[in-house]
């Protein structure tokens, strides 16, 4: 039996209620406030679609032995880098070893299933034991218009095997074709679109239904028995009920598109929306999850008895819980660099990234890796020859020791009006670590006034800086605990 | 540590600009400006300099890092030169080569002199150190100036229960006494004098720091000429000013990588100081140190170190603060030229400019500002931040 074995997922701690894009807007354009209904996530100014991919894999795959994954799939539209493996960042910083296979999937928003579907198939083929799929997705769109209110960031991680499986893999069927409702070109900040009514009429309630039809008759499935449909489509819910029917369901399957509590997150979404079927799914539950772009893949799932015994998650749920509400659509744009913030004189000192420093440090820099004397026991940040420890004088008898998953507690915090930094207020203090350690590190997601000493904090991947040549560095920050 | 540097070298001259933003002037003008009045003090002819120590932190913006400049501009004869830094301590660490060069025997007469050009950086602030390829902007926090030592203050109210506003008042307190003093000295920077509201008041840097709790960014030069005790003597000097100990202490891997400290002090600070006490022969700091020029980069940061050299028992210090301890007229006054509060950091220099306060006082030479019965004058200087700093104190006093 294959099929997924665990699963996790990310939303960003921002959200934006879209009745303040609109009203924003609305001097130039009210056709915003037809879309304004709940709130989108928005990435912060740290985040990316590798930071959230990130947490994501972390979140899916707690519980699991790490050591017996042996690929890495990542799929995204917005990948930071064109050439440098997205997804090796990812497998860095979670702490899988070099053995791993990493693949990238892209350009297309079909990308978050096709890697699902190709994960399954190798695991079947024998080709590897246990792949982590993760889709992640950061949208940024031009002010005023409708995907800005369509989409929101977040990311979905599934891992893929044959041991335990929560869900088992019963089909997949899928329609590709070169139909573009709109494109964005490799050079480009934004996408085209076409009409609405091209896409929904030619797109959507052409190759969804076509592609489940295509699944239900090859697996044989009884339509009546599918408890969820899970697809993505910014058109809501009239629409979503146009496909269901013409697919042959019952409309009261229909997952949704989460508009309301997140947006549409691309190629992440059906990931997304799958990793957040399963938390409320039952043993016998038949779910069918489809991606759409370029065509549609469907496939087929039905959650096992094993559902009942996975490790504690974060989960998508538990994220959409996390949340605080950004009030300032300004600010959001300026993270996007829509609009261009004088960010003073002081910006001017530009960081060059050293390659080699960091291949060097890069278990530390990505992997938050420091070192444990096995003389006396002590760990620390960043890593080093010689024991801290003013009774001990260790040099050289050092073990690897992880910080990326050790608690920690705010020890002395303070904030920072100087830095330059889109994201105000700067908030930056000494951690102490559970078991040993300390380390001044930037506080991220934490309001003023909910910083003080003794505040617990989680480990969390974050963007550093980025610079104009286009590297962007990743280094660990310290955000507000989540429980399980 | 050996025998110590106690009376075994005399400074006979000093010198220092007018510190301030110096648009006018250029390092190698400023450097000119601090030797002139350095040498005619010192009464001695500029060709008896056999070994020079120059002190630059910011080198990228003025100078650059070799120690040609000093000698090309006083057109010094071939001697030895050497260009050191070390951090805020910069200044105190060019008068520890002179004085120890001295004190050996290597040369007989030796000149320090400490310069910092900032206000070319074209903005306000200490400027941002160029980040080349360099190790730790890889991983280090989104942290300057005010913000590493800002972290002091969280520490410290939560190891003695002192509450923000009683701790804000502190503070406020100290920048307070020394606009008072600073006020006085035609060669201060800033010669306002804020009221302790409009400290309390003032826009946050760092939580708690405001604009009145840092130090501003200037442009200045000072420099001290030192020689043996017997020279001194034969070259007819009379009242004259010896060294009595300099110290230097720099972090280990202990505040930054082991949970024991809790970063309410400087262990620096504390070890360079009880060094110091002992080289120089102090019992009794409260009794004998005539008057302190600390490090107040930042209000908390002299608050702490009041603490660190034993003018203040530990937790205490922000009580005798707010009582006067330290104020121009109290048991132990600090900062009576001002500080870097009303002289701003020009980092190579503030090491000097600490000790031509200390240096004119022993001498009665301070006007407004002279206090009565002075014996022996301390500085300290600290660089880096709280958890990896470079502590330097001097002490002197009379032969």
């Amino acid at each position: 039996m294959v099929g997924i074995v665990s699963y996790g997922g990310y939303v960003p701690y921002l959200r934006l209620e879209r009745s303040i894009i609109a009203k924003s807007n609305s001097w130039y354009s009210m056709e915003g406030f037809g879309f304004a209904q709940g709130e989108r996530s928005i990435a912060n100014y740290d985040e990316d679609t590798i930071t959230m991919a990130v947490e994501a894999s972390i979140d899916s795959i707690a519980g699991i032995e790490k050591s017996k994954i042996d690929a890495l799939y990542f799929a995204s539209t917005t990948l930071p880098f064109a050439e440098r493996d997205n997804a090796g960042i990812i497998k860095l910083a979670i702490g899988l070893g070099n053995e791993v296979l990493t693949a990238n999937f892209s350009s297309t928003l079909r990308s978050g299933t096709t890697a699902l579907r190709t994960a399954i198939d190798v695991v079947k083929g024998g080709g590897h034991r246990q792949i982590l799929v993760t889709a992640s997705e950061n949208r940024v769109s031009r002010s005023s218009s409708r995907m800005e209110l369509w989409y929101g960031d977040a990311a979905g991680s599934l891992v893929v095997g044959s041991e335990n499986v929560i869900a088992e893999y019963l089909g997949s069927y899928s329609v590709c074709d070169d139909f573009m409702p709109s494109y964005r070109g490799s050079k480009n900040k934004f996408e085209y679109r076409w009409e609405d009514r091209f896409d929904r009429e030619e797109g959507y309630q052409k190759f969804y239904p076509q592609a489940i039809k295509g699944l239900i008759e090859k697996t044989g499935v009884a339509p009546g028995d599918v408890a969820k449909v899970i697809f993505p489509c910014v058109f809501g819910n009239s629409v979503m009920k146009k496909i269901a029917v013409e697919a042959g369901l019952n409309p009261e399957c229909i997952f949704g598109n989460m508009h309301e509590q997140l947006g549409d997150s691309g190629s992440a979404h059906p990931i997304v929306m799958l990793s957040y079927a399963l938390e409320q799914a039952k043993p016998g539950d038949k779910i069918i999850v489809a991606g759409y772009g370029q065509g549609v893949d469907a496939i087929l799932f039905m959650v096992t008895d094993n559902i009942k015994n996975i490790s504690p998650k974060v989960g998508i749920s538990g994220y959409l819980a996390h949340k605080k509400n950004e009030k300032s659509y300004l600010r959001w744009l300026a993270i996007n660099e829509i609009i261009d913030i004088d960010q003073g004189a002081r910006a001017d000192a530009i960081s060059r990234a050293s390659l080699s420093s960091q291949w060097r440090q890069r278990k530390f820099v990505t992997s938050l890796i420091g070192s444990k004397c096995t003389k006396c026991g002590y760990p620390q940040l960043p890593p080093a020859r010689v024991c801290p420890n003013p009774k001990c004088g260790a040099i050289d008898m050092f073990e690897d020791y992880n910080f990326a998953d050790k608690p920690g507690k705010i020890f002395n915090y303070t904030t920072n009006a100087l830095a330059v930094s889109v994201g105000k207020p700067v908030l930056l203090g000494t951690v102490m670590f559970e078991g040993g350690g300390r380390f001044i590190m930037d506080l991220t997601d934490f309001n003023t006034e909910e910083v003080e000493v003794g505040v617990p904090v989680r480990m969390t991947f974050r963007r550093l800086w980025k610079e104009e040549r286009g590297y962007t560095h990743y280094f660990w920050k310290a955000a507000p605990a989540i429980n399980k | 540590m050996g025998n110590g540097i106690k009376d075994k070298v005399a400074i006979i001259g000093m010198g220092c600009t007018r510190f301030g933003e110096r648009w006018e002037s250029s390092a190698y003008d400023l450097i000119l400006e601090a030797f002139n009045e350095c040498i005619a003090d010192a009464g001695i002819e500029k060709e008896a300099i056999q070994a020079a120590w120059l002190g630059a932190y910011y080198e990228q913006f003025h100078i650059g890092k070799l120690a040609v400049p000093l000698s090309v501009t006083l057109n010094l004869d071939h001697i030895p030169v050497s260009h050191v830094e070390n951090a805020c301590c910069t200044g105190t660490e060019a008068l520890r080569g002179a004085a120890y060069a001295v004190a050996s025997g290597a040369c007989d007469i030796a000149l320090a002199l400490g310069v910092e050009k900032l206000k070319d950086c074209g903005y306000g602030g200490l400027p941002e150190e160029s980040k080349g390829p360099m190790a730790d902007t890889l991983w280090q926090a989104n942290i300057n100036g005010p913000s590493i030592f800002a972290l002091l203050a969280s520490s410290y109210r939560e190891k003695y229960k002192v509450s923000k506003e009683d701790l804000k008042r502190a503070i406020a307190h100290v920048s307070w006494k020394s606009h008072q003093n600073g006020f006085k000295n035609p060669k201060a920077h800033l010669r306002t004098k804020p009221t302790i509201e409009q400290i309390i008041n003032a826009p946050i840097i760092a939580e708690p720091l405001g604009l009145y709790d840092s130090c501003g960014v200037s442009d200045g030069a000072a420099c001290a000429i030192v020689t043996t005790p017997e020279i001194a003597k034969s070259l007819g000097k009379d009242n004259i000013i010896s060294i009595k100990s300099l110290q230097i202490a720099a972090s280990s891997a202990y505040e930054t990588k082991f949970n024991e400290w809790d970063h309410t002090y400087f262990v620096t600070a504390t070890k360079a100081c009880q060094r110091a006490y002992e080289e120089a022969g102090v019992k009794n700091p409260r009794e004998e140190i005539s008057l302190t020029e600390v490090h107040d980069c930042f209000s908390i940061t002299e608050l702490v170190l009041m603490e660190d050299l034993q003018m203040s028992d530990r937790g205490n210090a922000w009580k005798d603060i707010l009582d006067g301890a330290f104020d121009f007229d109290g048991r132990n006054p600090c900062q009576v030229d001002g500080g870097l509060k009303c002289f701003g950091h020009p980092v190579g220099a503030s090491g000097l400019r600490m000790i031509y306060e200390n240096y004119n006082q022993l001498l009665g030479r301070c006007g407004e500002r002279q206090l009565k019965n002075v014996n022996l004058g301390l500085t300290h200087n600290v660089g880096g931040g709280p958890e990896r700093s470079v502590s330097g104190i001097s002490i002197i006093g009379r032969l």
